[in-house]
Order: structure tokens, then C-alpha cells, then sequence
């Protein structure tokens, strides 16, 4: 009596942090609106016909393209992690990312390409890299899984990586290499409502599906053999949350090139702050990826007089948050 | 004894792809509910592949194994689910679950692909928790449960699936004697309530206090089954690990030893 007691407590306050961070998200998603270098103060929309153009046509896309960008890379590090049963890897550190941004500089060299070409090579490179991570994982005799894999995934990341220095030393240096440094860096200037309309559907499908498909994530955290007895198909399932979230990662790194960092972190911040249970810690890293990707962003078009990349801030508070995080004294990580 | 089969193999041979050479030549075995069966046998045996057969894991390359009346095959995942649980030898979890939304888990089998959990799955698991005395320990973390605690509670994710059969992979190999214990006293409590129940060993002792029924294996091959009386002998249990094993009897049961002095043999 007393655990079903203790258990409806922990029901109520395993529901509030979701709804503290969704009003958060809220909160930050509209305050950024007014944030940048042109001032655009709320009341004063009224009468400045530049400042209401300047808000719906380049802010409001810019924003709810970085909302989207922070929940998807949050939402797909979660599930990689669980499915992967390893809480060190992200869409940056399997070939992901790093895949996508090799299918759009070739597509910008050698296809002369616009946005959805560009999207589609992206997401085919990006299962690519991901395709190969795991491969390269399975084979190699060194190490336990989680190892393997972040090792696998650092050298299919270093190859694509290497496939784009080859394509931006061919690379046209006043046509095409801005735009392929532009996707090394990621950053969102530049969005516009046709590129937030490219990304409905694989963002808003992919993360319709891990979401649905939440509380069987944790299942297949578990041995392919348990997971089996409990009725699951892991292979199956595994392989469509997958699809879901790289075709997510794929559609959003298209837009705002490699954001480095959310995948990993923000898993591991919303896990401390609902428990493992993917059923409340994957909607909590979705929110806060939000957050996260759209301060960055606000800081990005904000701090210095030109914009600073987002990838870079993104890198540099994920890097800097998770040295602290893994030099807490929870953080534990077997094998 | 009278105990109705719920699960049976007969005639099973099972190789790995690939390697063109068969794990299992042609095994059988009968379990009965309410009764404890113990699979024997040396290591490589084919006490694991067996026992995923049973599950379902793996499909038989010739004969039939039949659950409840049923081909195995025939049965949905879910359906299976409800009727057979697992209790794999160790579990990595990379995730720090509380034993709660662990052994929840063991609810999948009744819930619809996308469907939560509810109220009456965590009863379900609660109950669990209590058959195995882990009731208090809901909320902790797995990871800070002592190594005896966490078998425990893979039992009472099993036992959450609500399952006709169990099956335990080597269920006392990382436990000390005071985990042993309390895991071979719910063992028999489980059986004594009409749950049928599978376990591997290598440890004929294991079989010995516990068992119903056993099977004796080696390479893949049934060399002995029946009660623990009849194929727990010097002779059987020589043959299977090939060793020298001496069978003594202590309060009324066997108690095996390794008949071997290498020490003196060394002098």
C-alpha cells in the first residue's frame, strides 16, 4: 500500500516536469521573437509595418525552425541512445550528421540541386552513415558495444567528413564553398517559410512516431532475447524508430546544417529530471531540446554585430554542460 | 505423477546458420505444470539454444514443440507473451529504470502496440514485486540494488507477464548462498501455485534440492531424463561432464561432489 501510495506521488510529480518545461518552451519560443539585432519591441508592432515584416517573415520561420531543430535532434538522441542501448551516442557521433551534410555538398556541387534534392541526399547519406556506424560495429573485435560503436561512429563520421574536404576543395570558392562551409558550421540564417514547409512532414511525422512508440523504446533497451519474450519484435521495431528519427535528423540538417551536441546532452539532463522511463524522458528531451536549440539560437543572432554559427554555440554549451555533467557524481555508464 | 504437459519438444534438431554442424540431435523433453524441470548439462551443451528453441526464439529445423496444446509457431507474439516468460542469467541495462518501470515492463504482452501502461499494470507489477519481496524497493533505481535484489526483480518482470511457464537461464550462477536461498524458496512457492517452471544449470546440486524432473545433456544429445533420483547417479552425471563425480546422500537427497584430488594426484 505504502509503494501504490509512493507510486501515485511519483505519478504527480513525474507529470509536472513535462508541463513546466512545455510552458518554458513556450516562453522562450515567443520571447525569442524579439529578440536580434532590429529592435522589435511587442508594443511597438502597431505601427512599424518594418518590424511586423521583419517578425513574420524572417523571425517567425527562423524561430520555429530552431524550435524544431532542438526538439528533433533532442528526440532522436533519446531514442538512438535507448535503441542502441548505449547513452553515449547522437545522430553527430554515429555518421549521421556527418553523412547528411556529405549528400547536400554533393548534391550543391554535382546536382546543382534545390531544397528537397538537397533534402533527400541528405537523408539517404544520413541512413548511409548510420547504415555503415552499425555495420562497422557489429564487425569489429575490440571492445564491448558501447565502445564499438562510438569508435565505429567516429571513423564513418571521419570518412564522410573527409568525402566533404575533398568536395569543398573541388568546390566552386565564390558560388558553392560558402554554402558547404555554411553546412560544417549549421546555423539558420537565411530560413525561410518554404524551408520550415520542407520539414512538416519527415520532422512532424518522425516525431509523431517515437512518441507513439515511447513506452516501447524501453523495451528495446532491453535484450533482444527479453524484448523477445515480452512480445516485442525488437528487430522490427527497432528498425521503425529508426527510420522515423534519422529521416527527422535528415530533414532538419538539411536546413540548418551539423548542430552538434543536442543529441547527447539534452538525453541525459531530461533523463535526471523525470527518470529513465522514455514514456516521460523522451517527451522531456524533445521540450527541452527546444529550449536549448532556440537560446542558442537567440545568443547566435544576438551576442556580436554579424551572426556567430549556431553549431558552434550549440558545441560549445553542450561540450562545456556535459564535462560537468560526466564529472557529476551520478552519471554512470557501464561496459 | 499426473501433472498435465503444458510445453513439449520432441524429436528437435536445431543447427546455427552458417556453421552446417546441428547443436541439438533430435531432443526431447516433456514439462508439466505445478513441477520444476532442470536442464543439465556441461557447458556448450545446448542448454541456452534449447531453451530459446522453447521460447521461440529460434524455429526447430525438424520436429515440433507445442505449448498449451498449440504449435509454438502458431501463437501471436503477444499471445506467447502472456504464456511463457524469461529470466535471462544476466541482464545489462544501460538505464537507470526504478524497479517499478522495470518490471511494468513485463506488462507488454497485455498491452496493444501503442498502448500506455495503466493503473491496473502497475498493480500487476506490485504484486509481482511482492511474490519476489522486492514490494519496498519500488521506486529505488535498479542500478543500486544489490546483485541478488536485481535477479530478483528480473524475476518479477517475468512474473509480471503473468506466465504459465518460466524459463530461468542458469538462475542461481551470480547469486551467494542467502540469494540462492530466497530464489529457490520462490522457485518452489511458484510451482507449488501451478507454474510451470524451466531452468538451466551446470550445477547438478541446483537440480538435486529443487528439481522435478531433469534432463541431462550433452552435445547437444539427451543422455538421461527422468526424476532427479534416477538421473542424478554417479554414472550419468560422470558421463554428461565428464569428470569424476561422486553422489552422496545427505537428509534424504543426493548431494553431488567432484570425485577428483588433484592435489594429491600432484604429489
Amino acid at each position: 500500500m505504502t509503494a501504490a501510495v509512493r507510486l501515485a506521488v511519483g505519478q504527480t510529480l513525474g507529470r509536472r516536469p513535462l508541463l513546466w518545461l512545455g510552458a518554458a518552451l513556450l516562453l522562450v519560443l515567443t520571447l525569442s521573437l524579439f529578440v536580434g539585432r532590429y529592435p522589435a519591441s511587442p508594443l511597438a508592432l502597431g505601427d512599424d509595418a518594418l518590424a511586423r515584416r521583419l517578425l513574420l517573415h524572417l523571425r517567425l520561420p527562423r524561430v520555429l525552425t530552431a524550435c524544431l531543430l532542438g526538439m528533433t535532434l533532442a528526440a532522436a538522441g533519446s531514442v538512438l541512445q535507448m535503441i542502441f542501448r548505449n547513452p553515449l551516442v547522437e545522430p553527430g557521433f554515429l555518421g549521421v550528421s556527418q553523412g547528411a551534410a556529405f549528400g547536400a555538398a554533393f548534391s550543391i556541387i554535382y546536382l546543382d540541386a534545390g531544397p528537397l534534392l538537397i533534402e533527400g541526399m541528405a537523408a539517404l547519406f544520413a541512413c548511409l552513415g548510420l547504415a555503415l556506424s552499425y555495420l562497422v560495429a557489429r564487425r569489429a573485435r575490440y571492445g564491448g558495444w558501447i565502445l564499438r560503436l562510438v569508435l565505429a561512429g567516429i571513423a564513418v563520421s571521419a570518412l564522410f567528413a573527409a568525402g566533404v574536404g575533398v568536395l569543398k576543395y573541388l568546390a566552386d570558392p565564390l558560388t558553392e564553398l560558402p554554402d558547404i562551409v555554411f553546412w560544417m558550421l549549421g546555423g539558420l540564417w537565411g530560413v525561410t517559410w518554404a524551408d520550415l514547409l520542407y520539414l512538416l512532414l519527415p520532422v512532424g511525422g518522425g516525431l509523431l512516431i517515437v512518441h507513439l512508440m515511447r513506452w516501447r523504446l524501453n523495451l528495446l533497451s532491453l535484450d533482444d532475447d527479453t524484448g523477445f519474450s515480452l512480445g516485442a519484435a525488437p528487430g522490427r521495431e527497432r528498425t521503425l524508430v529508426l527510420v522515423a528519427a534519422v529521416a527527422a535528423v535528415a530533414a532538419v540538417v538539411a536546413v540548418a546544417g551539423i548542430v552538434g551536441w543536442v543529441g547527447l546532452l539534452i538525453p541525459h539532463i531530461a533523463r535526471r529530471l523525470t527518470g529513465a522511463d522514455a514514456q516521460r524522458a523522451l517527451p522531456a528531451s524533445t521540450l527541452l531540446g527546444g529550449i536549448f536549440v532556440l537560446l542558442c539560437d537567440d545568443l547566435a543572432r544576438s551576442l556580436l554585430p554579424g551572426e556567430i554559427p549556431l553549431g558552434i554555440l550549440t558545441s560549445l554549451f553542450g561540450a562545456l554542460l556535459f564535462m560537468l555533467m560526466m564529472s557529476g557524481r551520478n552519471i554512470r555508464v557501464q561496459r | 505423477m499426473g501433472r498435465s504437459v503444458i510445453l513439449s519438444a520432441s524429436g528437435v534438431v536445431f543447427g546455427y546458420n552458417g556453421s552446417g554442424r546441428a547443436v541439438l540431435h533430435g531432443l526431447s523433453l516433456a514439462v508439466p505444470a505445478g513441477a520444476v524441470t532442470a536442464i543439465l548439462g556441461p557447458n556448450g551443451s545446448g542448454k541456452t539454444t534449447l531453451l530459446r528453441l522453447l521460447l521461440g526464439i529460434l524455429r526447430p529445423q525438424a520436429g515440433e514443440i507445442y505449448l498449451a496444446g498449440r504449435p509454438l509457431g502458431s501463437y501471436s507474439r503477444r499471445e506467447r507473451g502472456r504464456l511463457i516468460g524469461l529470466v535471462p542469467q544476466e541482464e545489462h541495462i544501460p538505464f537507470d529504470f526504478s524497479v517499478l518501470e522495470y518490471v511494468v515492463l513485463g506488462r507488454a504482452p497485455y498491452l496493444r502496440p501503442l498502448q500506455l501502461p495503466g493503473e491496473a499494470d502497475r498493480q500487476a507489477a506490485l504484486d509481482a514485486l511482492r511474490i519476489v519481496g522486492l514490494a519496498d524497493l519500488a521506486d529505488r533505481p535498479l542500478p543500486t540494488l544489490s546483485g541478488g535484489e536485481r535477479q530478483l526483480a528480473a524475476v518479477a518482470r517475468a512474473l509480471a507477464q503473468q506466465p504459465r511457464v518460466l524459463l530461468l537461464d542458469e538462475p542461481t550462477a551470480h547469486l551467494d548462498l542467502g540469494n540462492q536461498n530466497r530464489l529457490l524458496t520462490i522457485i518452489g512457492e511458484l510451482a507449488a501455485g501451478g507454474t510451470a517452471l524451466v531452468l538451466t544449470t551446470h550445477d547438478p546440486n541446483l537440480a538435486a534440492v529443487l528439481a522435478d524432473h531433469t534432463l541431462l545433456m550433452r552435445r547437444g544429445r539427451a543422455l538421461a531424463a527422468g526424476p532427479p533420483a534416477e538421473t542424478l547417479t554417479a554414472g550419468l552425471l560422470s558421463a554428461t561432464y565428464d569428470a569424476p563425480v561422486q553422489v552422496l546422500r545427505a537428509n534424504g537427497r543426493q548431494v553431488i561432489l567432484l570425485d577428483s584430488h588433484p592435489r594429491s594426484a600432484a604429489l
